[in-house]
C-alpha cells in the first residue's frame, strides 16, 4: 500500500492535466519505485484508482511498455544493447561474458534478487559500442575484462534504504 | 581528398558542446557537463528567442520557412510548412511537443544536444511555442536517457527562475509552461502519433492520418511534434537570419546537419557538416575510414529504417534529395558501416530481430510477417536455409508495408536492399550453408 501523502502527490500530478489520464505512465513509474521496481497487483489498483483509469486499461500500459515490470526485477537492472552498431562491435561476445558472470540468461534475474539482465533497444551511444546500461549508468566500449569491475562496482553500491523492499519483493 | 574537406568553424548547434579534437564525448556521455544558463547566456544564448517576442508570431514562422529548414528526424518534410498546418484562430490549448525519443539505431545525435546543451533545446521551444502561440510544451525523451531528463529538468528550471518560462515571458505577454516526460521505453512512441498516445497515458499504437496532429493531435488539440536537432536549429536562425541559415548548406541546401559514423570506422563519432557533405568525406575524413583494414561493403546511411548504400555510391550528398535519389533516405545521417567481412545475412537478421521485438502488435503484416521474416533470415544465416526461402522474402517484402506507421516500411527497408544488393550472400548460404565471407560479423 502507499502512503497516503505519495497518494496525494500522484493524484496532484493527474488533476494538473486536462485529462487525469495524461498522468498515467508517471503514477506508474513512482509506484514501481515505491514498490521496488516493480508493479505488483496492488500497484495496478493504486494506478487505475488515482488516473481513473480502468484496472485491464492500465495492465494493458504495464505490459506494454520496455521499463515497467510484473514480476520483481532485481535491484540492479542491466541492459544491453544488441543492436547494429553494437552487434557489428561484439556485443554477443559482452552478453556471453555478463550471463556466465551472472549465472543468468538474459530476460532472468539472479537467485539473490541482486541483477536482472535484459536485451535493450539502441541505447545512442553507438560511438562507443558495445554498450551497456546499469541502472542510470551508461558504459562503453565495454570490454571482457571490465564486465567483473562493472558488477563488483555496482554491487558494493547498493542503497541500503531499499532493502526492506528488495527482501520483501525477492523471486522466489 | 583533404582539399574539399571543411572544417569546422561553421559550428552552430554543437557551439556549447564542441570539444577540442574530432570526439564529442571521451568517456561515458555523462561525463561532460551540461552547458549552464551562465555560460549559455555568455556564449549568445537566449537572443534568439528575445528577438522571436519581439516580433509577431507569423513573422517568425515566415523566418522558418525563409530559412529552409527542414525536420531533422529523419523525414525532412519543411518545418516552416508543417507548422503553418496549426490553426492559429483555434481557441483552445494548442501544444508543442519536442520529441526526444531517440532509438532508431545507429543515431546518438539528440543525446549530444540534450546532455550537453539543454537551454538551447529550451530556448528553440520557446520561440516555436512563441511563433505557432502554443503555451504547454512537453519535452518526450526515452526511459534510458534519464540523466538527460535530469538536465533538462534542471535547466527548465533554471529558465524559470530566469524569467523565461511560466507567464509572462520576459515581460512579452506570451506564457509558456514546459513539462518534461520520461517515458517508459518503446522504439515505436518515436512516431509522432503513437508518441501522442503515449503522452496522453495509453499503449503507443500509431494513429491512422489523416487527421495529422497539427489539427488534432494531444488531447485532440492542434499539436507540433518537432525533433531535437529540428528545434535546435531556431534560435540561431532567429539571431543570425534566414539567409545566413540558408548559406550554410552545400548546394542549395540550407543549413547544418549532425552527422555520425559508427559500426566499422575508425573513428565513431558525430559532426556538425554543411547538409550536402558527400559521404566519402564522412567516412574517410571524419570517421577516419575502415577500421579493420578492410574496404567498406554497405552504409545505411541515416538510422536502421533506411536502404543500404553501396562504395559506387558513396559520392552521393549527404541531403535529403541526394540520398532518396541514390535509392535511400538520408534519414538521421547517422552512417552505419560495414566491411567487406561482414556477413549481411547474418547482420540482416540481427536487424530483423529489432523490428521483430518492437513492433507495437496493432497491424497483422508487421507484427506476423516481421517474426516470420526473422525466422526465415536467422535460418539461412546459420546455414539451414532451404531452396525457396529468398522467394518468400521477396514476398513478405512487397507486403509488409500495408500498416497504419512507418514501422513496417521501416523494416522493408534494409530487407529489400540486402535481398537486392546482397543477393549472392543469401544464395551462396543456402546452397553452401557457410557465409562466403572468412569470419562472418564480429
Amino acid at each position: 500500500m502507499i502512503s497516503d501523502a505519495l497518494k496525494v502527490q500522484l493524484t496532484g500530478h493527474c488533476g494538473h492535466y486536462p485529462s487525469r489520464r495524461v498522468g498515467l505512465i508517471f503514477v506508474m513509474q513512482k509506484l514501481q519505485e515505491h514498490y521496488g521496481g516493480w508493479l505488483p497487483e496492488e500497484a495496478i489498483r493504486e494506478a487505475a484508482e488515482i488516473s481513473g483509469v480502468p484496472e485491464t486499461e492500465v495492465e494493458g500500459v504495464a505490459t506494454f511498455y520496455n521499463w515497467f515490470f510484473r514480476e520483481p526485477a532485481g535491484r540492479h537492472i542491466i541492459v544491453v544493447c544488441d543492436s547494429i552498431s553494437c552487434y557489428l562491435c561484439g556485443c554477443d561476445r559482452i552478453a556471453a561474458n555478463l550471463e556466465r558472470k551472472l549465472g543468468i540468461k538474459l530476460g532472468e534475474t539472479t537467485p539473490d534478487g541482486m541483477f536482472t539482465l535484459l536485451p535493450v533497444v539502441c541505447l545512442g551511444n553507438c560511438d562507443k559500442a558495445p554498450s551497456i546500461m546499469v541502472d542510470d549508468e551508461l558504459y562503453g566500449p565495454v570490454t571482457a575484462d571490465m564486465i567483473d569491475e562493472i558488477i563488483e562496482k555496482t554491487a558494493s553500491e547498493t542503497h541500503g534504504t531499499r532493502r526492506a523492499h528488495d527482501e520483501r519483493n525477492r523471486p522466489v | 581528398m583533404a582539399q574539399g574537406v571543411r572544417t569546422m568553424s561553421e559550428i552552430v548547434l554543437f557551439k556549447n558542446i564542441q570539444k577540442n579534437g574530432p570526439e564529442l564525448f571521451p568517456a561515458g556521455a555523462a561525463a561532460i557537463p551540461a552547458c549552464g544558463y551562465d555560460d549559455y547566456v555568455k556564449n549568445g544564448g537566449y537572443q534568439g528567442a528575445r528577438k522571436a517576442l519581439k516580433m509577431a508570431p507569423l513573422e517568425v514562422q515566415q523566418v522558418v520557412k525563409d530559412s529552409g529548414l527542414r525536420g531533422r528526424g529523419g523525414a525532412g518534410f519543411p518545418t516552416g510548412m508543417k507548422w503553418s498546418f496549426v490553426p492559429m484562430d483555434f481557441k483552445g490549448q494548442k501544444y508543442l511537443i519536442c520529441n526526444c525519443d531517440e532509438m532508431e539505431p545507429g543515431t546518438f545525435k539528440d543525446r549530444a544536444l540534450v546532455y550537453g546543451d539543454p537551454h538551447q533545446l529550451i530556448e528553440s521551444m520557446i520561440i516555436a511555442a512563441y511563433a505557432m502561440q502554443m503555451t504547454q510544451g512537453f519535452i518526450f525523451i526515452r526511459c534510458e536517457y534519464r540523466k538527460g531528463a535530469r538536465i533538462l529538468e534542471q535547466a527548465a528550471a533554471e529558465a524559470l527562475n530566469h524569467g523565461w518560462l511560466g507567464k509572462n515571458i520576459q515581460s512579452s505577454g506570451f506564457d509558456f509552461h514546459l513539462d518534461v516526460h520520461l517515458s517508459a521505453g518503446r522504439y515505436i512512441c518515436g512516431e509522432e502519433t503513437a508518441l501522442l498516445n503515449s503522452l496522453e497515458g495509453k499503449r503507443a499504437n500509431p494513429r491512422s492520418k489523416p487527421p495529422f496532429p497539427q489539427v488534432y493531435g494531444f488531447l485532440g488539440s492542434p499539436t507540433i511534434v518537432n525533433n531535437v536537432e529540428t528545434l535546435c536549429n531556431l534560435p540561431h536562425i532567429l539571431a543570425r537570419g534566414a539567409q545566413w541559415h540558408k548559406s550554410l548548406g552545400l548546394n542549395g541546401n540550407a543549413g547544418t546537419k549532425i552527422m555520425g559514423a559508427s559500426g566499422r570506422v575508425k573513428n565513431p563519432g558525430l559532426w556538425e557538416l554543411p547538409l550536402g557533405t558527400p559521404m566519402r568525406e564522412v567516412l574517410n575524413e571524419h570517421a577516419g575510414g575502415p577500421s579493420r583494414g578492410k574496404s567498406f561493403k554497405t552504409v545505411i546511411p541515416g538510422g536502421l529504417s533506411t536502404p543500404m548504400m553501396t562504395p559506387d555510391q558513396f559520392d552521393t550528398p549527404l541531403d535529403f534529395d541526394s540520398v532518396a535519389k541514390a535509392g535511400s533516405r538520408l534519414g538521421t545521417a547517422c552512417l552505419i558501416a560495414f566491411d567487406e567481412d561482414d556477413c549481411m545475412v547474418a547482420a540482416t537478421a540481427n536487424i530483423m530481430k529489432f523490428y521483430m521485438r518492437e513492433s507495437c502488435g496493432f497491424c497483422t503484416p508487421c507484427r506476423e510477417g516481421i517474426p516470420w521474416i526473422y525466422e526465415t533470415v536467422k535460418a539461412i544465416a546459420e546455414g539451414k536455409g532451404e531452396e525457396g526461402d529468398l522467394a518468400v522474402l521477396d514476398d513478405m517484402a512487397r507486403h509488409i508495408f500495408h500498416t497504419f506507421c512507418a514501422f513496417a516500411p521501416g523494416a522493408q527497408g534494409p530487407l529489400l536492399s540486402a535481398i537486392t544488393t546482397f543477393r549472392h550472400e543469401f544464395e551462396f548460404l543456402i546452397q553452401k550453408s557457410q557465409c562466403h565471407t572468412a569470419g562472418g560479423a564480429s
